[in-house]
């Protein structure tokens, strides 16, 4: 099994009759992705993408098997879901809404840390294993197979390097998107430990952006315990301090804590380095294949 | 969100924190009835969503009626740092022999909330965090029980408050992490926490910031939302929906999601550019979108050029040429130089429809962002 999904991975779709919870299941289907179920309150027994739905994660678990979630349930919701997902004993779970209140989160990485499920996201584009499976929103037809793993806290980000690479014939084992929450399940270290025991991934692409000290620790995470090669990308060199770029945790706080300056240097010092364009971090990476 | 201090205060006092008497004015007069009822000494207080209010001269001690009217229509009016004074609060002044600080918020990297308590209230306590950690106690929270009452008491007593507040500054601190944790805050401070000479604690300031994610289950908090913002553009960016932050620099810039359109900021100033704003606007971006995107990033009067760098997940780059035909259409002549950039979910059909005339297409994302860097250096010539 590659760092977090395979062709094998049984995927559940939480929030499957919703628009986007049916499109973004059809997509994944289409990839190639062994979507097995959706589940929805109220809305069991129906067949939506042509897979069954249930009313509860338990029904599609005990009944289709399925080891895996993607959620697209409305921000309101979604915590609940998430729980209800940790309660399963799933063994990976990524959490695609956008606008989850922060206290929610908290409530739900305190859940997370006593299951041994893995949490990815929320507010993220999920992962993917380029020609095995995608979980998530990301467009399918810019990944292709190779040797590099991508952790990136920005989707379109994430997209833009990974096209680049593709383009130049650097093919990828698996990118994950962790999202731009302040309160978030996968984290770059989480991230870079999973490709640090994939035999496949040679060499992990790390971008990061402004906002708390995730980069930081990750730096330091690498120094004592990563071998495999990182390449690493910042965003938000511009960014004035106490405007909130867009992600609500990629801000620079009043006193210049966050800032992508802080980030590069504990990357560098950390022995990464680290590109002042996209373009430079995939010539980088091709030059360590 | 933010509240203004007034707000936050009656969210506190409501709670059963001990604040200040106090009245809020609009005008001079307004102010001298305000200073009648709470008495005198009196401070007059601007309320807008700017730090170091009081180093800016937002913050006056009044002794007299006439002091208070002098004060109240020099203060309402100001400009502070980009945001007009239209109101302020007048307030009893409180004697004090000690300023504490206690705070509420969110620890990002254990995704657990913390408490906060230090004798050092009264002054800037980001500096205080940054050069004295050790003169914040700390507490974290976990979520699953919330704050327990001896945590609140932990945390004063390590902060070295004198025993004989200590009891009443816990419980402050307990109602405030109460408030925190009710209303989804993602801050809330009490700086200063004075202590008078009678041994009493009172709120002499509060900041309430409400997680904007969470106003949905807030409706009371979020009808308090004051979008007076620095200026008119941001302003009109609230009203579209867009996430915005208007800079300096030359070179307008729209795109989708944070750390793409960051990087495309990055990139201008990399390439001796300088960026005028951020603009992202969002995901599955629709016609109309775009549209109100252009024309607020050329109602910019800084703006020289404009990148427009599209990278589609979701966002389908037909849809978005289209948007882009249909805005720059409706002028005589595209009163900015705009380079145009399409890549994923159909981005050849949107380079197929992009009218020529109207912008300039590049393929890749340097490629763009070095035209427009060039064309806005070309209109500062």
């Amino acid at each position: 099994m590659s760092a977090f999904v395979d062709e094998d991975t049984r995927v559940v779709v939480q929030g499957i009759t919703g628009g986007e919870g049916q499109f973004h299941a059809e997509q994944m289907i289409e990839y190639g992705t062994n979507v097995v179920a959706g589940a929805v309150p109220g809305k069991g027994g129906q067949d939506v993408a042509g897979v069954p739905v249930y009313d509860t994660v338990a029904g599609a678990v005990r009944e289709a098997d399925a080891d895996a979630s993607v959620v697209f349930v409305p921000p309101a919701f979604a915590a609940d879901a998430l729980y209800e997902a940790l309660d399963t004993d799933l063994d990976l779970v990524v959490a695609i809404t956008e606008g989850v209140p922060t206290q929610d989160m908290a409530g739900v990485k305190r859940r997370l840390g006593e299951t041994d499920t893995a949490l990815v996201g929320p507010n993220c584009p999920g992962v993917i294993t380029p020609g095995e499976a995608k979980l998530g929103i990301l467009p399918g037809t810019i990944f292709s197979e190779g040797r590099v793993g991508l952790v990136s806290r920005s989707g379109t980000l994430t997209y833009q390097i990974v096209d680049s690479m593709t383009q130049r014939g650097v093919g990828q084992t698996t990118a994950v998107g962790i999202g731009g929450d302040p309160v978030i399940g996968t984290s770059f270290v989480d991230a870079l430990d999973r490709f640090e025991a994939d035999p496949e991934t040679e060499v992990v692409v790390m971008c990061g952006e402004i906002g708390g000290e995730d980069e930081e620790r990750a730096a330091r995470h690498v120094a004592e315990s990563v071998d495999t090669p990182v390449v690493g990308f910042v965003a938000g060199r511009t960014a004035p301090p106490g405007k909130r770029m867009g992600h609500a945790g990629a801000i620079v706080s009043g006193s210049g804590a966050g800032t992508a300056a802080s980030k590069i240097e504990a990357l560098e010092n950390a022995g990464v380095p680290v590109g002042d364009t996209p373009e430079a971090v995939v010539e980088t990476v091709s030059d360590l294949l | 969100m933010k509240l203004h201090e007034y707000q936050a205060k009656e969210v506190f006092a409501d709670a059963g924190v001990v604040v200040p008497d106090s009245r809020l004015a609009t005008t001079a007069d307004e102010a001298v009835a305000a200073v009648e009822a709470v008495g005198l000494p009196a401070a007059i207080k601007a309320q807008v969503h700017v730090g170091g209010r009081g180093k800016a001269g937002g913050i006056e001690l009044v002794h007299t009626p006439d002091e208070a009217r002098e004060t109240a229509a020099r203060i309402l009016g100001m400009e502070l740092k980009g945001y007009t004074v239209d109101r302020v609060l007048v307030e009893a002044a409180v004697e004090f022999v000690d300023e504490l600080y206690v705070g509420v918020t969110m620890d990002r990297s254990r995704g657990q909330p913390v408490v906060m308590a230090s004798t050092r209230g009264g002054v800037n306590i980001e500096a205080v965090a940054a050069e004295e950690p050790e003169a914040i106690a700390r507490e974290h929270v976990d979520p699953a029980y919330g704050l327990h009452p001896y945590q609140a008491r932990k945390a004063v007593y390590d902060a070295g408050v004198d025993r004989d507040v200590a009891r009443d500054a816990a419980g402050v601190l307990r109602t405030l992490y109460g408030v925190w944790d009710e209303r989804d805050g993602s801050d809330a401070e009490i700086n200063p926490l004075m202590v008078t000479e009678d041994r009493e604690v009172v709120a002499a300031d509060a900041v309430l910031n409400v997680d904007d994610d969470a106003l949905f289950r807030q409706p009371d908090l979020a009808e308090l939302a004051d979008e007076a913002a620095a200026d008119d553009l941001e302003a009109r960016a609230n009203e579209y929906g867009f996430d915005y932050v208007r800079l300096d620099g030359s070179v307008g810039i729209v795109g989708n999601g944070a750390g793409l359109v960051m990087t495309t900021l990055d990139l201008v100033d990399h390439y001796g550019g300088a960026p005028a704003n951020f603009l992202d606007i969002g995901g599955g971006a629709k016609a109309e979108r775009v549209s109100n995107a252009l024309d607020l990033v050329f109602a910019d009067d800084n703006v020289d050029s404009v990148a427009f760098n599209i990278f589609g997940g979701i966002t389908r780059g037909d849809e978005v040429a289209r948007g882009i035909n249909e805005a720059l259409s409706g002028f005589e002549r595209v009163p900015k130089p705009v380079v145009v950039r399409l890549a994923g979910t159909n981005a050849a059909e949107g380079m197929a429809i992009l009218n020529d005339d109207l912008v300039t297409v590049e393929e890749t994302l340097e490629g763009a962002v070095k035209r427009a860097v060039a064309a806005a250096a070309e209109v500062a010539e």
